[in-house]
């Protein structure tokens, strides 16, 4: 089940939105995702994590397919992703499924849910007529919920329910990848480890590989098998997510880390200084050169790249980290604090 | 996933979800189903129900009374100038008017979703096109473009109802329109997309039915229009030419004998009152009935 077949390699995925600032305003280039190459196994998660605003949901969307990348490719089980629309990607729908964060508006309201749990079947003509019904219930089952709520609307359910029918009407077609976009942080701290434990339990009886997107340092890594963290549309860290998340080598996967609340901890948090990225404004070199505490000289002039670091391996793009620079004492008017 | 045995669940309480409350049909949607339906029969018997042929005069009774004004039950609502049998000429008006305004109505419904769907579906171009299309509709007096039209065309029955059918189209298409891309830029339309439904199906079986509220209660104010629309360009001549008559019609000639036979208006008038009304009421509450959410 955990098998180390690729089942979806992305390789240097651009995605840029063009924005005008104000009526007149000369339009000005955002790079949403900016070079992210991601590779995710069969029966896997992939858990990726990152501020809001940082790319983790558009860099989903590009690898469902539902989104075309500006440059860079994805191939999925071997083959090229086809344009959005064509009847290859259609096609392609049963093999991959999103969970949304937001389960009362991806589902339609005037639809029971068994009838909504129903379409991928139709849609793909899985089954024959008379057997759905028989198909429901045990897609209903096996997400938790019973086979009379099928007649309910989805108004009528709780939000832990709701989302539970939206993960059951993804799996009818038993895809081989789950694109899970901020599936818990619309439901209560509760609700939230009921559906972390219903999506391990899917992968583990089904097999389905995850990419699984969250500002939840500790969903993803009770969630994942390995861990990315992006910073402002690049990723600046991967490796597994314990090492990822107990001992990180890049400063920003540092100071996110150590934002984590522990009971009882005092002090050891890094607050960044300096402005929340701007996609707009990118500055030059590292991305994260202004905020960062260790920044040296040669941040500011270059891109790091995401490579193997020397010293133990890990996959990291930070020139501090990789022992080509030595850490500075950031730039000026960025400082290290500890409150 | 199909094969997980029914019964290796822990049998839960199974508590039946409480039942739907059938929420009573108000009275007065009651009387207003009523009406309608009588006007569906009056207008697809009219020959059964007519006591005259709506030509026929009757030169010895003129401007007769209806029973209870002085009247005679040979014509129980009354003659015109002609000695005309009113209700013989309602019966026959009944039938045009509700054709016209059913007719057209379906037809700028159709027109206006359809252009709006597209506009929503295709962006780019073909919505700049279609905008373009509503923004001329709704600048332009339609009783000038009427005009030009039946001037040009000459009046035919069925090219006035498409005229009509073209009043008021571009409000539905803006109404869908906006609807499809607020639902398909984010929700339940981008959600069935992605699980590869066909445009067909997404824009028939999600956003239709999800956005139908907001059209029937479009056309139940469109309705009422086209009747009054139907009357004004009949008013000018431009409508339904005599002999043929409809309600409209009726209104216009009866104008000139108010004061001596206001029956001859009286009747038409309050047929188109109280076919609105009905139309409103049944409208408003249809839409309340479709939705899930409220009942």
């Amino acid at each position: 089940m955990t098998g180390d077949e690729t089942l979806l390699h992305a390789q240097d995925l651009v995605r840029r939105y063009t924005m005008r600032r104000g009526m007149f305003g000369r339009p000005v280039e955002v790079r949403a995702v900016d070079g992210v190459s991601l590779t995710l196994r069969r029966g896997q998660t992939l858990g990726l994590v990152g501020e809001s605003g940082c790319g983790k949901s558009t860099t989903g969307r590009m690898v469902l397919g539902l989104e075309v990348p500006d440059s860079g490719g994805i191939a999925f089980a071997n083959e090229r992703m086809p344009p959005p629309g064509t009847p290859e990607w259609r096609r392609l729908r049963a093999r991959m499924a999103m969970v949304y964060q937001d389960p009362l508006g991806a589902l339609d309201r005037r639809l029971d849910i068994g009838t909504q749990v129903a379409e991928p079947l139709e849609i793909h003509g899985i089954g024959t007529r008379a057997d759905r019904p028989g198909r429901v219930e045990a897609l209903l089952r096996s997400v938790g919920l019973r086979p009379d709520q099928a007649r309910r609307y989805p108004h009528e359910l709780s939000g832990g329910q709701r989302q539970r029918a939206v993960l059951a009407r993804a799996l009818a077609t038993s895809p081989d990848l789950l694109v899970c976009d901020e599936p818990i942080s619309a439901l209560d701290v509760s609700i939230q480890a009921q559906v972390m434990n219903l999506l391990s339990e899917v992968q583990q009886r089904s097999g389905v590989a995850m990419l699984f997107i969250s500002h939840d340092l500790r969903a993803v890594r009770q969630m994942s098998h390995r861990v990315a963290v992006m910073y402002l549309g690049r990723v600046v860290e991967e490796g597994e997510p314990d090492e990822v998340l107990h001992s990180p080598a890049h400063p920003y996967a540092q100071a996110l880390v150590s934002a984590i609340p522990h009971p009882g901890r005092r002090g050891g948090r890094i607050v960044l200084r300096g402005d929340p990225p701007n996609p707009v404004a990118r500055p030059a070199g590292c991305a994260f050169h202004p905020r960062c505490p260790v920044a040296a000289s040669v941040c500011a002039r270059e891109v790091p790249a995401l490579k193997r670091r020397p010293l133990d391996g890990r996959l990291v793009a930070c020139h501090v980290a990789q022992g080509e620079a030595a850490p500075g004492a950031g730039l000026p008017q960025n400082a290290m604090e500890a409150a | 996933m199909s094969d997980i045995p029914l019964s290796a669940m822990p049998a839960p309480a199974v508590s039946a979800p409480p039942a739907r409350r059938q929420a009573r049909v108000p009275v007065l949607v009651v009387l207003a189903i009523l009406w309608l339906v009588l006007m569906l029969v009056v207008a697809f018997a009219a020959d059964l129900l007519s006591p005259f042929p709506y030509t026929a005069l009757d030169l010895r009774n003129r401007l007769s009374p209806p029973v209870g004004m002085g009247g005679v039950w040979l014509h129980a609502l009354g003659t015109d100038e002609l000695g005309r049998d009113v209700l013989s000429r309602l019966i026959t008006s009944i039938r045009m008017s509700l054709l016209i305004a059913f007719g057209a109505t379906a037809i700028s419904a159709v027109l206006g979703v359809t252009l709006g769907f597209l506009a929503a579906h295709f962006r780019g171009l073909v919505e700049q096109a279609v905008l373009a299309l509503v923004d001329f509709q709704a600048s332009m007096p339609f009783l000038i473009l009427a005009l030009a039209v039946l001037a040009f065309f000459g009046n035919a029955l069925p090219l006035f109802i498409c005229l009509l059918g073209l009043n008021g189209w571009e409000r539905y298409a803006r109404i869908a329109r906006g609807l499809a891309v607020s639902a398909g830029s984010q929700g339940y339309a981008a959600a069935v997309t992605g699980l590869g439904a066909s445009p067909w199906r997404v824009y028939g079986r999600h956003v239709l039915p999800n956005i139908a509220s907001t059209l029937i209660v479009s056309m139940t104010l469109a309705f009422p229009e086209i009747i009054l629309l139907e009357s004004g360009l009949s008013f000018l001549g431009l409508g339904v030419q005599p002999p043929m008559t409809s309600l409209g019609n009726m209104v216009g000639y009866g104008r000139e004998y108010l004061t001596r036979a206001p029956w001859i208006l009286l009747a038409p008038s309050s047929v188109i009152v109280i076919t609105t009304l009905s139309v409103s009421l049944l409208g408003d509450w249809l839409r309340d009935r479709l939705d899930p959410t409220l009942r």
